[in-house]
């Protein structure tokens, strides 16, 4: 079988593992490198908990081969969180109570991200339409577009510095 | 479970052609692989050899001039075409098309040359393209050759490819004074695959009579297909809701939909039907006020 090293920068940190191609970038994610917040769904690219951020847009890590992330950096659950102190959208997801059971809640917390970081100013639909690619089964949705909106219109900005 | 595959990455599109000369049957090649990894996943198919096309720089461009049209690389991801101002400018119903393909994640990954090269008949920018006299430009390693987009299309899953060649370009003409297009899928969810979907262009005589028009049904068949018993009921009438009714009567009546879990094949035809009548009439809305 042929194992390909590869360099991933995850979170700002670099790792450098040996995978078969046939890797998926969520496999790589969770199992070579132990990060387990990247959810493995529908592993069909219809559910959204896979979702990362790569090269700055978000994608479904289960339906991009690890080898095509070689040498990119990747934003995951993980680092969003920056010295103790919780991201905007995870200080808005808490305060919306954004979750039920919480198995989608890393890939729309990336989404969510990867969209603010798109948009300025959204309307409502335009975050409707930002989290399209992500179901939440317990369809808890209205507390995750709320949160998703307080971030967007500056009630987190001091939490960020 | 996926099967083991070797991966080759060419580092030009001229290593990509030779390397797919030297595999044919034995390599699929991979760009986003939104649709490939399903596949491989089903065990659908069972590739020796996956060849990565989605580094090669060279093939991910949008260009546009009003003598040539628009040209788009392989490697052009769907997101980007969203976003481009020129499409959106000049091809305003891609960026609609676009924005409901899929997700965002599928679209910032996904590619326009793999979406065409996949041949899933419920595909969006088959119909559109197909619609708009778009045409693909195909490489191989002993030259390149330009095929339009109809007749591209040969069975289910099948193009008119040969096993060494790949698509490099996209291109579409650019769109004449008096003509329009519309698209629109039926779906229960605003992203999925139309359960059937209808792209109609007309274009309009200056005396406001139907010049000429295309209709592309997307899953209304084992491919995209052109309903041309639709499109001659339109060409050369003085358009009218009359003539609407007739052409999506015509159009349901010649296509060769497939019931599954979504839908019946009686129902898909009376999807077709609605929507041609739908798309031919807002296309020729738009046509009339298109300089």
């Amino acid at each position: 079988m042929e194992r390909k090293l590869i360099r991933l920068n995850v979170n700002d940190q670099e790792y450098e593992i040996y995978i078969n191609p046939k890797t998926l970038l969520v496999e790589a994610i969770r199992d070579h490198l132990g990060l387990t917040g990247t959810k493995r769904g529908c592993d069909t690219v219809s559910c959204g908990a896979c979702t990362v951020i790569l090269g700055g847009m978000a994608v479904k890590a289960c339906s991009v081969l690890a080898v095509q992330a070689d040498g990119m950096k990747i934003l995951t659950a993980e680092g969003l969180e920056k010295n103790g102190k919780l991201h905007p959208i995870q200080k808005a997801f808490l305060d919306e109570g954004a979750f039920q059971c919480g198995f989608c809640t890393s890939g729309m917390l990336m989404s969510a991200t990867a969209f603010l970081n798109e948009t300025k100013k959204p309307t409502e639909q335009q975050i409707r339409d930002g989290i399209e690619g992500n179901i939440c089964r317990c369809t808890g949705y209205n507390s995750i577009v709320r949160a998703i909106d307080a971030v967007a219109k500056g009630k987190y900005t001091e939490a960020k510095s | 479970m996926i099967s083991d595959f070797t991966y080759l990455k060419p580092g030009s599109v001229k290593e990509a052609l030779q390397m797919l000369a030297q595999h044919q049957d034995e390599c699929k090649i991979i760009c986003g692989g939104q649709s490939l990894l399903i596949i491989l996943r089903q065990g659908l198919v069972t590739p020796e050899n996956v060849i990565d096309i989605k580094g090669l720089d060279k093939l991910n461009y949008i260009t546009y001039d009003a003598k040539g049209g628009l040209k788009m690389g392989a490697t052009t991801t769907h997101r980007a075409i969203e976003k481009s101002k020129v499409i959106k400018e000049k091809y305003p119903v891609l960026v609609e098309m676009e924005e409901k393909l899929a997700s965002i994640q599928v679209r910032n990954w996904g590619t326009i040359g793999g979406n065409l090269a996949h041949a899933d008949a419920a595909g969006d920018p088959a119909p559109v393209l197909t619609a708009m006299g778009g045409s693909v430009k195909l490489g191989s390693a002993s030259g390149e050759r330009t095929i339009p987009l109809d007749g591209f299309y040969t069975d289910l899953f099948e193009t008119a490819m040969n096993k060494d060649e790949m698509i490099l370009e996209v291109q579409v003409p650019p769109r004449p004074a008096r003509s329009a297009t519309k698209y629109q899928k039926f779906n229960l969810l605003e992203s999925d695959q139309g359960i059937v979907a209808v792209a109609a262009t007309v274009t309009l005589k200056a005396d406001g009579s139907c010049q000429s028009a295309r209709i592309v049904l997307g899953n209304a068949a084992a491919t995209t297909m052109r309903a041309k018993e639709a499109e001659k009921v339109l060409i050369g009438s003085k358009l009218s809701d009359a003539v609407f009714e007739k052409a999506g009567a015509a159009a349901a009546a010649e296509c060769e939909p497939v019931a599954d879990i979504h839908a019946s094949e009686d129902y898909r035809r009376h999807l077709v039907r609605i929507l041609t009548k739908r798309m031919a009439k807002a296309a020729w809305e738009q046509a009339k006020i298109s300089g």
